[in-house]
């Protein structure tokens, strides 16, 4: 099953999420013939149980498409999609087609069937046609808005031009609504966008190593390719192994996330590895591409500046980092290997918003 | 193609079930064991302990039973020695037989070798160490001058030469050495065989050298006309290169390449207590992420090792991103926790934080150097 998707997604995308399309989005096309072709896939609604008209994957299998998503820089939420048709089935709600995202962040409150308040960076949201988000508080309702009967549509970009959007809705009623279930965090939105950019984050990286490895043996100074100098060969090198511990961080933190819950520690740890690779590797990346590398005509920044954002989007290194910490310290030294085998910090949820 | 070498690899069920038993066992062993020598764990030289895991099952656990091992396979072992890591265990007598040396000799070994040394290393009662740097050749070990040549009827060797830098050559039972056979030419990897000397035979001569911290792990060992008998060639001969290569990515794989500083850790957050400010607990907590990130590597690269293959940039990758964060450590804990180091009295904390600080620089020296590893993974991808 996951070797069908990943060679049926990075052929799509390979042909379809091109470096034009890219540009074309960053300035502000909506790329509809691309949305259609990656909708026909299926995958939007892949991770929906198939009574609720998905495929019933698991996040494991989905990993790779997560990747090849972020690999091409694909300028459509087709993360997003599959996420929100993961909880609309976990909570016994139809998925839905159509342009689809979610809002981690929101201010809603439900009072007598009627969403009022705001949905803060919803990625794409002026162009997706429904957005779900939870309503905060004791009794956590998910529901389906339809981005169409916002009142208010605040713009935004983040740092390589993707639309994280706020949106406000006064009085409306949801196309759909159903009680979270009882074993998913209120958080789970956050958890699982986390788990969506390292995802992402690992298959740019890996595009961004051997975008690295290709120029350095192919650009020449003083008589021979780049990559054959010491101290270009060994930046790349680190590279290498930052790529390679955010990788595998992402698969195992979709690995680990299954029907019953994602997996908090093994996401936290993942997009703390996601960011800190970020970071690292596209700075080498400048570096071993000199100029080149910082005109808008050469594509390389179309990844470093997607990784930029990522990082700090669903939570910082910093943010996650002092999950982990506090979880890690309130375990004690005698619970911390134990946590590290099983996977688990029990006190890793973030207090206040679970139930 | 750091995605293929890297996929995550979750240790299988009946692998897992073995843990509970392992850390009942330590929780008994280890009990009243003080942090400070918990921190030598790599370091700590106990053969009884060793004999007692050779009784358990828990030594040659990747090899066949009818050597003495368990075959329990490689993801059993490494659930049996991440605990024994993780609790601090003197683990160092039988760590590098355990480890390369029996692996080695079940894959090179004739019938009568294998015979000779993996069930006396599956009982915890033979120890080895390697023989690879020697006084000119540390990095470059290519350039090694110890030489065997034939004497007698041809199946005989003399050994002549210096190994330098042999932990625990002074308390194990053979080395198995990388050796020239044959004068050195363009092809500088060719004439090197690797040879299992018994360091009790004549002509073997161990100095230990002190280390910084005054301690005595690592050696130089003489070899003044000893005579090697056919037996101790092991693998075929001008091969030796080749064969070290092979070993090479057992030895930097492993969890002792970001665990052996684990109690540090233990005692700095038992240092900081159950509430830790913001910059506590940003720093454990990406020094756990890390901890995670690097486990499920390691575990990727002993799946291939499983598998037969030769991952020698992936194993070179967990290695000096697994040393980095072990040197990492001793700073951080600096950073977040205002304790003086101490070498005698203070606290737990303040011993451990002081050992680990002094064996901090060796990480990225032994097993190969931080540069040597970089250089590995920059041919790897392709670069030179």
């Amino acid at each position: 099953m996951r070797d069908l998707f990943e060679s049926t997604i990075e052929r799509l995308l390979a042909d379809l999420s091109t470096p034009e399309a890219v540009r074309a989005s960053e300035g502000g096309v909506w790329p509809t013939a691309l949305w259609s072709a990656v909708e026909e896939s299926g995958f939007a609604l892949a991770a929906a149980p198939e009574s609720a008209g998905g495929a019933g994957a698991s996040w494991d299998d989905l990993y790779p498409v997560l990747a090849a998503c972020g690999r091409h820089n694909l300028p459509v939420p087709l993360p997003e999609a599959m996420l929100a048709n993961w909880l609309l089935g976990r909570a016994g709600l139809d998925a839905q087609s159509g342009p689809l995202s979610f809002a981690a962040g929101s201010t809603l409150t439900l009072t007598d069937g009627r969403i009022s308040g705001r949905l803060s960076d919803v990625p794409w949201g002026r162009h997706v046609e429904h957005v779900i988000a939870i309503t905060p508080g004791a009794k956590p309702m998910l529901v389906v808005l339809a981005t169409s009967t916002a009142t208010q549509q605040t713009q935004r970009l983040n740092l390589a031009g993707e639309p994280r959007d706020d949106l406000d809705f006064d009085g409306v009623t949801p196309l759909a609504s159903a009680a979270l279930p009882n074993d998913l965090s209120n958080d789970v939105l956050l958890q699982g966008g986390a788990m969506l950019r390292s995802a992402q984050a690992a298959g740019a990286l890996q595009a961004l190593l051997a975008m690295c490895t290709q120029h350095a043996t192919e650009r020449v100074q003083f008589g021979k390719p780049i990559g054959s100098f010491q101290a270009i060969g060994h930046q790349i090198a680190v590279m290498a192994e930052h790529v390679a511990l955010a990788s595998v961080s992402a698969e195992a933190a979709c690995a680990e996330s299954g029907d019953d819950g994602l997996a908090w520690l093994p996401i936290a740890a993942a997009k703390v590895c996601s960011a800190e690779a970020s970071s690292l590797s596209a700075g080498i990346a400048h570096a071993v591409h000199g100029a080149i590398g910082f005109t808008h005509e050469f594509h390389l920044h179309l990844t470093t500046r997607r990784l930029w954002a990522w990082r700090s989007e669903y939570g910082s290194l910093t943010d996650w980092s002092q999950r982990i910490g506090r979880a890690a310290c309130a375990g004690g030294a005698s619970g911390f290997w134990p946590s590290v085998t099983g996977g688990q910090l029990p006190a890793l949820s973030s207090p206040g918003t679970t139930r | 193609m750091i995605a293929e070498q890297f996929k995550y690899s979750r240790i299988p069920a009946a692998a897992e079930a073995q843990r509970a038993e392992v850390r009942a066992f330590l929780a008994e062993a280890m009990a009243g064991i003080p942090a400070i020598r918990r921190a030598d764990s790599w370091m700590g030289f106990d053969a009884e302990f060793s004999r007692k895991l050779g009784a358990r099952g828990w030594l040659g656990m990747a090899l066949p039973t009818q050597y003495g091992g368990s075959a329990a396979g490689p993801f059993a072992r490494y659930v049996v020695i991440e605990e024994l890591l993780a609790a601090g265990a003197p683990v160092s007598a039988h760590w590098i037989a355990d480890r390369q040396s029996g692996p080695l000799i079940l894959r090179y070994g004739t019938d009568a070798q294998r015979d000779r040394h993996l069930p006396a290393i599956c009982r915890g009662e033979q120890y080895f160490c390697i023989g690879m740097s020697e006084p000119g050749s540390g990095s470059d070990l290519a350039s090694i001058k110890t030489r065997a040549r034939r004497i007698d009827d041809g199946n005989h060797w003399l050994l002549n030469g210096q190994k330098l830098w042999t932990t625990n050559a002074h308390k194990s039972h053979y080395m198995i050495a990388l050796v020239r056979t044959a004068e050195p030419t363009k092809a500088r990897h060719e004439g090197m065989t690797q040879f299992i000397i018994d360091l009790r035979a004549p002509g073997v001569t161990i100095r230990p050298i002190r280390d910084l911290a005054g301690s005595e792990h690592f050696n130089e060992v003489f070899f003044d006309n000893v005579e090697l008998g056919p037996e101790s060639m092991i693998g075929t001969e001008g091969q030796g290169w080749e064969q070290v290569t092979a070993e090479l990515a057992f030895e930097r794989s492993g969890p002792e390449r970001f665990l052996s500083s684990i109690a540090l850790l233990h005692t700095l957050i038992d240092a900081i207590g159950p509430t830790p400010d913001a910059l506590q607990a940003k720093e454990i907590g990406r020094l756990t992420a890390k901890l995670i990130g690097l486990r499920a590597m390691s575990l990727s690269v002993t799946a291939q090792l499983a598998a037969g293959q030769n991952p020698a940039l992936a194993a070179s990758c967990v290695k000096d991103l697994g040393t980095g964060f072990e040197q990492e450590l001793p700073e951080i804990a600096q950073l977040l926790h205002d304790s003086q180091p101490k070498t005698a009295g203070g606290s737990d904390h303040a011993r451990v934080l002081a050992q680990l600080t002094q064996m901090a620089p060796s990480f990225s020296l032994r097993g190969g150097t931080r540069e040597i590893l970089r250089g590995i993974i920059a041919r790897g991808l392709g670069l030179r």
